[in-house]
This record gives structure tokens, sequence and C-alpha cells, in this order.
């Protein structure tokens, strides 16, 4: 995996070598495999079905298990309890469950299949342009990267607009980066993994209905199974009942269950949308008093019903990410800037999109790799500055476990740069200061002078052209071989020599 | 000498790009699609400040329009819970009107003025909604002198 990750980034070295040389629009990479669907080179984690109509998270596994839940206890009410109550009670029973079985499932697919509200990742000539005005904005001198906030003010209240190191833009208010679709999403309130899915801006009020009418229909389903019971109980004995009928038994139990987790998210969810919050900022309470005596929510239109009508009926904005569109190969790039502080605009706009995370990962890999081997006498990059911990003292549990073949004293920084974009929500501290430890060995990179101020991760050309999870997976969780490791540190050197 | 580009087809083929400028998100009013009417510095000599001011303003309310809670948004709304969200299978949504009606705009704009200048503004939507992109070129035949000549042709095609 190493070898094929540093050919395709000689590779990708070469179209960016050339494309100085050659004007813009003429570049000798040309696309000579077939138009492909934009979905399929989506840099989120991120699974997509008939063809990119679908968008769902990676891991589905509990939303297979909330659909055979939801299946099965109804299969099984309509076929043991329906026919008895539409005979002792009324048909309409079996009818009101239908309907509400057919919604809970209408709106449960809607939520698990609709985008959520992904911002799509910015290109390589805005990314470039927002590191200019920061870099203005501070002065742009010294090793010391600027603080990646901006702050605005709504409404009265003044709100930190943090910037996303994945998706290289300032994120707006309230969106959020999902650490484990790997995507800023708008209003992002959480990611339920019960619907297989991030619920944000486009997916909030089906997730909402969805909830609503499944404590509905639990409260419906439990109600008349009892009666069930209580009614054949009359006629034979609680215990033959139970024998006759035995599927309620389970639909009881299940409900049981449920109702009280059903019932206690629709409530809270309903508090939510009266207010305007998302859970996200609920749990970090933003907004509440506590905080402060001017602490107010923003966005909120002030009464409860004005906030439900927009949450609920409000209109639905399209998707940003535009997944059944064609990818455009022939699209003017601008030509690098020969300062070479930005590298954005000489790559291939997708490739770069998928190769940051890779780029800064990869490389920070071979340099530590470099760094360790006894060739690295030369070496002037600093293995002692990845020592130094985070200075925000953030932990990462769990993440210094990932079978990398690196000094463990360095493990630390490269973990929490990683696991930065990995932090749940409101464990965040996601600061620009862990980009700091990277910065040095990047100075020494061969396209940037030592006395330019090295932007933040993503610099090197492209690793490799599989989608980058791929590849990140494939870099943490098989541990290289020996022989691997030495070629690659081989390969670092190589090109940290050619300064 | 001229570097008047009459039409898209000509700009790409015979101008090279120069810069791209872009015009930010304005957050102030909450989270409403809304960008920033500052003018930006880079194009200080390729379009007079009120043109651009009144294309900005007029996108800012588009996306007002696109966006506003009101009557006909909760009849959307209640109609589609109803259907059980299945109508907007076939209906589209009020905000992909106006969002074609931007498109339209933005067209309508590059034909009009930005061309003739030799810019090119990129639909937001295309750039996730972030920025409005401007795109600069310059002929490849002239070079330096591209800016002022850009300037002439564009008080020419202004005295039109």
């Amino acid at each position: 995996m190493h070898l094929g990750v540093s050919e395709s980034m000689r590779e990708c070295e070469y179209s960016q070598i050339s494309t100085r040389s050659s004007t813009p629009m003429e570049t000798p990479y040309k696309h000579r495999t077939p138009k492909r669907r934009k979905w399929e080179s989506f840099p989120g984690r991120n699974k997509f079905c008939c063809n990119g109509r679908i968008m769902m998270a990676k891991q589905t596994g509990v939303f297979y298990l909330t659909l055979v839940l939801i299946l099965v206890t109804c299969g099984l009410f309509f076929t043991f309890d329906c026919p008895f109550l539409a005979l002792k009670l009324t048909p309409v029973i079996p009818v009101i469950g239908g309907v509400l079985f057919l919604f809970v499932l209408g709106t449960l697919l809607r939520t698990s299949f609709t985008d959520p509200g992904v911002l799509p990742r910015a290109t390589p000539d805005e990314a470039a342009d927002l590191e200019r005005q920061i870099d203005v904005v501070n002065g742009g001198t010294g090793y010391r990267p600027p603080p990646r906030t901006k702050e605005v003010v709504i409404n009265g209240q003044t709100i930190k607009l943090k910037y996303c190191f994945t998706c290289k833009i300032f994120r707006p208010p309230r969106a959020s980066h999902c650490s484990l679709c790997d995507n800023c999403v708008e209003r992002f309130d959480h990611h339920c993994p019960w619907v297989g899915n991030c619920v944000g801006r486009r997916n909030y009020r089906f997730f909402y209905m969805f909830i609503l009418s499944l404590s509905f229909l639990t409260i419906f389903i439990f109600s008349f199974v009892i009666t069930h019971i209580i009614l054949r109980s009359h006629q034979s004995g609680f215990l033959n009942a139970l024998k006759d009928s035995p599927a309620s038994v389970l639909e009881v139990v299940v409900c049981f269950f449920s109702v009280w987790s059903i019932v206690g998210l629709s409530g809270f969810h309903t508090y939510l949308i009266s207010s305007n919050q998302t859970t996200n900022e609920d749990i970090k309470g933003s907004w509440s008093s506590k905080r402060g005596k001017d602490n107010y929510n923003p966005y909120s239109h002030g009464n409860i019903f004005t906030n439900c009508c927009a949450a609920l009926c409000g209109p639905l904005p399209p998707s940003l990410i535009d997944r059944r569109g064609f990818i455009q190969s022939d699209a003017p790039q601008l030509a690098p800037p020969t300062n070479g502080t930005t590298m954005y605009g000489a790559t291939q706009s997708q490739l770069s999109h998928m190769c940051d995370q890779d780029q800064c990962i990869q490389s920070t890999k071979f340099v530590l790799q470099a760094a360790t081997t006894p060739l690295l006498q030369q070496q002037g990059s600093e293995p002692v500055v990845l020592t130094a911990s985070p200075e925000n003292g953030c932990s990462v549990p769990g993440r210094t476990s990932l079978g990398q073949p690196t000094p463990p004293t360095s493990t630390p920084s490269l973990s929490c740069h990683e696991a930065t974009e990995m932090l749940p929500i409101h464990g965040q501290c996601h600061t620009h200061n862990h980009s700091h430890p990277l910065q040095e060995p990047m100075a020494h990179h061969h396209f940037l002078t030592p006395e330019e101020m090295p932007s933040p991760p993503g610099m090197l050309p492209c690793g490799s052209p599989l989608g980058h999870s791929h590849t990140i997976q494939a870099g943490f969780y098989n541990p290289a071989s020996q022989d691997s490791l030495h070629e690659d540190s081989v390969r670092g050197l190589v090109k940290l020599s050619s300064v | 000498m001229a570097t008047e580009f009459h039409n898209l087809q000509e700009l790409r083929h015979s101008a090279s790009l120069v810069t791209k400028v872009f015009v930010q998100r304005d957050y102030s009013e909450g989270t409403i699609c809304r960008f920033q009417t500052k003018f930006p510095s880079d194009l200080d000599n390729r379009i007079e400040r009120t043109l651009l001011e009144e294309t900005v303003k007029t996108l800012n309310s588009y996306y007002v329009e696109a966006e506003k809670i009101g009557g006909q948004s909760y009849l959307e709304g209640c109609l589609a819970c109803a259907t059980a969200y299945i109508v907007f299978l076939c209906m589209e949504t009020r905000y992909e009107k106006v969002l074609k009606k931007i498109s339209g705009y933005i067209q309508e704009q590059n034909e009009k003025i930005y061309t003739p200048r030799g810019l090119l503004l990129t639909d937001p939507i295309e750039r996730g909604m972030r920025v409005l992109e401007i795109s600069v070129f310059e002929d490849r035949g002239s070079g330096s002198s591209s800016p002022s000549s850009s300037m002439s042709s564009s008080a020419g095609s202004g005295a039109r």
C-alpha cells in the first residue's frame, strides 16, 4: 500500500511541474476515463446508492436493526393482533395502524437517505484565497499559525466562526463537522446511528416527524396489544391468552422499552424546536443563561409557534453537493503563484480534494520515518518539535493505538492532528495550535523556502487517487513491514534532499 | 488591439485566467444566505463599484425571497408533510424555482456586464453557497496592457 501511495505521489509531482510550464488550459493530465459522477469521488465518508440518489453514512448496521425492529413488530401486530381486534372492536384499528406504519417508514427512509445539508469542501482556489486573507490580517510572519476563528455579530450576540481544517472553510454559524461522516453539515444537530445518517438542516424535519410518528405508533401498538391480551384473558384466562398469542408478548416487550426512549426523545426535540436550538447547542449550553446574563439564542424567532413553523414548514434548501452531476475535468485552474506559498492552484481540484488529508498524514509519516533512520544526519527538521504535547491539552483517548510504525513520542501530535477532525462535536478542542507541531517539518519540504510561512496541512502533492478514507485506514490499520518502511524513509529523504 | 469579449466562448478561448476573486458570505443577519457587499480591492480597475454592488444586492434579495418564511412556504411544508413528502417527487420547491431564476440572472449579468470586462461570475450554488466567485481573465495577446484597454472597451460598451 505504501508503494502504491508513493508512486502516485510521484505521478502527481510530475503533473504539477508540467502545469507550471504550460498554460492552465492545456493540462497534460488528460481525463481519458469516461465521465464520472461527482458522488464517485466525494471526499466524505458516505455511502451512495442508486447512482448517487441515496446518501447515507458509512456505518449502517444500526439502521438495519431499526428497520428490522419496526418491520418485525408491526408485522407481528398486523398478523396476530389485528384480526382479533378488528373483529372484536373495530376495523379502524388496523387502518390507523397501517397509516402510522407507512408514515413511520416513509419518514425513516427520507431521514436516512437525504443529504443532511453537507457543505462541499472548498476548491483549491478558495482555500488559497482564504489563506492569503488570513495571512494579511495577521501580519504573516513567523511560524506561529494565525488564529482560525472569525467573529461575527448576529442579532446582538457575538458568534465565533471556526475554520475547518478538513473542509478548508470557515464554518457558517450552527454548522459543525461530523467526525463520523467527515463532512461539515449545516445546522448540525447530531449524528444518529439509528437512522444511519447525520441530522442536519435538510433532514431535521423528517427526523422529527419520524420520532414523533414512531412514538405514536409505539404507544398505539403497546396499548392495543395490552387490550388484546386483556380481552382474550376475559375469554379464556390469562395464561391461555398468552399461549394463544405468543407474538403479543414480544411486541409488548419491544414496545415497552421503546416507549420510554422514543417518547423521551420526541419530547426533547419538541423542546429544541420550540426554542430553535440544535442538540449540539443544547449539549454545549451555548445559549443557556448560566453562561452569562446577556446570553440568549440569536436564532430564535421570539415565539414558540414561529419557531416550530420555521423548523417544520420552512423552505427546504436543495442539496449543495450535486451528487449526480458529472465531474468537469476541463475547468480552468489558476496557475500556481511563483512564490510557492500556496499549492492548491497547481493540482487538479478533485485530486487535491481527495488528497489533502492524505498529504499531511503521509508527509508527516515520511518525515517521522526519515527522522528515525540513521541516514538522517543532515536533516534539520526537529523531531523534538513533534514530541511537544498538544498545547491545548485536549485528550485523545484511544487514538494512540493507531498501530503506526513511528516513535511513540511523536504519535500524540500526529494523532491529535488527525483527531482534531475526528473529535466529537461537544468535545471539540479543534484549534489552530494543532498545526503548529506539524509546521516545522513542512518547512523543509522542497516546494517551500524555509523563510516563508508554511500554510497548514495539505501542502504536498497528492497521495493516492483512492478515496482518502481508504488510504488513511490502510496507513493506520495495516502495520507496514520493515522493508517498505525503509524504502519509504529513503523516498522521503530523497524528496527532502532535493531542496 | 480590442480586448472586448463578446461571449463566454471567446473569453475561454482567447483569454487566460489571471486570478479569482471571492466575495464571501455575510453572516451578520444569521444563517440566511447573503453575500458581502464590500467591494473587493482586486477588481478596482476592472469594473465600476456600483455595478458589482448592484449585482450582489439583487442576488441577496433573491436569496431572501427563497428563504422567506411565510404563507407560501407554510402551505408547501404542510402539503408535503400530509403527503409524506412524496409530492416533492413531482413538484419543484420554491427554493429550487428561485435558484433557477438566480442562474438566469447571473447568466444575463455575465453576458451584459461582466464578460465584456473580462470577468466571469460563477453561480454560488456551484460553490456550495460559500462564495461568489469572480474569475478575472486577461487577453493572452495583450498581457499587462489589457486592464487599460478593457477599461476603454468597457467605456465603449457603456456608451452604446
